[in-house]
C-alpha cells in the first residue's frame, strides 16, 4: 500500500508533464534594437503591426565652432512617420528642413531571425526608398526636369542579435542620385554600413552606426576631402513611453542620400555634432 | 492477497470509468497591475495557460508561457517581456499546489465547491509560498477553476521603476479561469 502511494505521488509530481508536450513554436526574435533606426541607418528591427512611429530628429551645428554653445545655435531637423504593417513590412517617411527635403521608404523582410521550429539565424531585410529635394531650382535658365530632384537609394540589412546584449548588423548601399553637380561625380554611389548594440542595462544601450562609402567622396581641386565617413556614436535610452537617442556624429543628414553621399564632418578634426531622435509609439490598430 | 490485488483491479476499473485526472490547454489567465491614477490600464491575458488537476490527490499545477500574455498595446507587450518578466530568461510561470480541502469537492457531481488552494509560485526565477481561495465548478463531465489573489512584484524581484510607477502598480491582482476536460490516459 505504501509503495502505490509513492507511486502516485511521484507521478503527481510531474502532472505538467503528462499534457505541456507541445514542441517550441518558431518565435521570432525581437528587440534587436530599441529602434528602428540604429541612429542614422535602418535597423533590422521592425514596428510591431497596428504601432505607429512618430520620430523627431535633431542634428546641432558643429561643436567645434566657437561662441555657438558646442553647436547648439544651429539645428537641422527631419520629422517623420513610420508605420508597421505586419512583423515583415514597414513604411515610412518624413521631412528633412536640411534641402527642404521629403523621403519614404518600404522595408520588408524575407526572412527574420527566430528560435523554435524553422528557426533561422537572422534577419534579411530590403529597403527601398526614394527622397525629394523641394528647394527652388538652382539655375533657371535652363529646362529643370521634376525628375532631377529625386534620388533613390536601395539596401539590404543582414543582422543578428548574438545575445541579449550584443546585436550587430551590415547594411550594402546603394544610392542613386538622378542628377549631380559635376560630370566627374558617379550617379550611383555604393556603401557599406555597419551598425551595432551594446545593452547596458535594461533600458540604456551603446550604440554605433558606421557607412564605409566605397565611391564618390567628392575631393576638392587640391584632393582635399570634401566628404567623409559617417560615423555615429550614441546612446539609447529607453523611458518607457519615449526612446531617445543621443549621440554624436559628423553626420548632419538625416536620410539615407544625405548622410551617406553629403556628410562633411571630420572626425580627425573633432566636425562632430550633437544630435538626438526622439520616438514615440502609438498604437493605431486594435486586435480584437 | 488475492482479495487485495482484485480490489485494486476493481479500483482501477473504476478510474477508468470516471476519469481522474483534467486538464486544458487554453486557460485563462489575466492579470492587471495599473497603478491608482493610471491614464492607461496595465492589463495582460494569456488565452493559452495550462492547468491539470489530480481529482484523487487534489494536486493542482498551472504552467504559463509569458510570451503568450496579449495586451491592448504591442509596445506594453514588448515592455512586459523585455523589461520587467524578461521572458527570454523565464519563458514560463508555473504553480504547483494542492488543494487543501479536496475531499469536500465530488467531482463526479454538479455542483460549486469552495476549494482552498496551497501551493508555490514560481515566476522570473523566483518561488513563493502562495495560499488563496477559489471555486471549482463541476459541470457535465467539465472542472472549471476560478480563482483570484496577488502577486507582489517585490516577491519575485520584478522592478517596476520610478519612472513608471504612476503608471505600474507594485502587484498584480490575477485572475484565473480554466475550464478542464477529462485527460484520456
Amino acid at each position: 500500500m505504501l509503495l502505490v502511494s509513492t507511486g502516485v505521488k511521484a507521478q503527481d509530481k510531474d502532472l505538467l508533464d503528462l499534457v505541456d508536450t507541445d514542441k517550441p513554436k518558431k518565435e521570432v526574435v525581437k528587440n534587436a534594437f530599441k529602434s528602428i533606426r540604429v541612429i542614422n541607418g535602418h535597423s533590422m528591427e521592425f514596428l510591431s503591426p497596428g504601432t505607429m512611429d512618430f520620430r523627431i530628429l535633431h542634428r546641432f551645428g558643429q561643436m567645434n565652432i566657437p561662441n555657438t554653445f558646442g553647436g547648439f545655435d544651429q539645428a537641422s531637423m527631419r520629422i517623420g512617420l513610420d508605420f508597421g504593417v505586419t512583423r515583415y513590412l514597414q513604411f515610412g517617411f518624413g521631412r528633412s528642413t536640411f534641402k527642404k527635403e521629403y523621403d519614404g521608404y518600404i522595408k520588408l523582410a524575407p526572412v527574420r531571425q527566430s528560435t523554435g521550429h524553422h528557426a533561422f539565424p537572422a534577419t534579411i531585410a530590403l529597403v527601398g526608398g526614394i527622397t525629394l529635394n523641394s528647394l527652388p531650382y538652382a539655375d533657371l535658365t535652363i529646362h529643370n526636369y521634376f525628375s532631377s530632384r529625386l534620388a533613390y537609394y536601395g539596401q539590404m540589412i543582414i543582422g543578428r542579435k548574438f545575445s541579449e546584449g550584443i546585436t550587430l548588423q551590415v547594411t550594402p548601399t546603394i544610392v542613386h542620385n538622378n542628377i549631380v553637380p559635376l560630370a566627374s561625380q558617379p550617379n550611383d554611389i555604393y556603401a557599406v554600413g555597419f551598425g551595432g548594440r551594446l545593452k547596458m542595462s535594461k533600458r540604456t544601450a551603446f550604440t554605433w552606426d558606421y557607412f564605409y562609402v566605397i565611391n564618390g567622396l567628392q575631393k576638392d581641386a587640391n584632393n582635399v576631402p570634401l566628404n567623409y565617413n559617417p560615423l555615429s556614436i550614441g546612446v539609447d535610452i529607453e523611458t518607457g513611453g519615449h526612446v531617445f537617442q543621443l549621440h554624436v556624429s559628423n553626420s548632419a543628414g538625416m536620410n539615407e542620400r544625405a548622410f551617406i553621399t553629403e556628410t562633411t564632418g571630420n572626425w580627425e578634426k573633432f566636425d562632430v555634432r550633437f544630435g538626438f531622435n526622439l520616438s514615440r509609439i502609438f498604437q493605431i490598430s486594435h486586435k480584437k | 492477497m488475492k482479495l487485495s490485488i482484485l480490489l485494486v483491479a476493481a479500483l482501477s476499473i473504476v478510474s477508468v470509468s470516471n476519469a481522474q485526472k483534467f486538464f486544458t490547454k487554453t486557460g485563462k489567465i489575466s492579470f492587471d497591475a495599473t497603478a491608482p491614477k493610471s491614464p492607461e490600464n496595465i492589463d495582460g491575458v494569456n488565452k493559452n495557460s495550462i492547468c491539470v488537476i489530480d481529482t484523487k490527490t487534489g494536486d493542482i499545477q498551472f504552467s504559463v508561457l509569458m510570451k503568450g500574455f496579449e495586451f491592448e498595446r504591442a509596445l506594453m507587450m514588448e515592455h512586459f517581456n523585455e523589461n520587467y518578466v524578461e521572458s527570454d530568461k523565464f519563458n514560463k510561470t508555473t504553480f504547483k499546489g494542492t488543494i487543501t480541502n479536496n475531499e469536500s469537492i465530488n467531482y463526479s457531481k454538479d455542483g460549486v465547491y469552495p476549494a482552498k488552494v496551497k501551493g508555490k509560485l514560481d515566476m522570473h526565477g523566483q518561488s513563493k509560498d502562495l495560499e488563496t481561495e477559489g471555486k471549482i465548478i463541476v459541470k457535465a463531465g467539465k472542472v472549471e477553476v476560478s480563482a483570484n489573489f496577488i502577486a507582489q512584484f517585490d516577491d519575485f524581484k520584478i522592478v517596476i521603476p520610478q519612472l513608471v510607477a504612476d503608471k505600474v502598480a507594485k502587484f498584480a491582482k490575477i485572475v484565473v479561469d480554466c475550464t478542464l476536460d477529462p485527460l484520456a490516459k
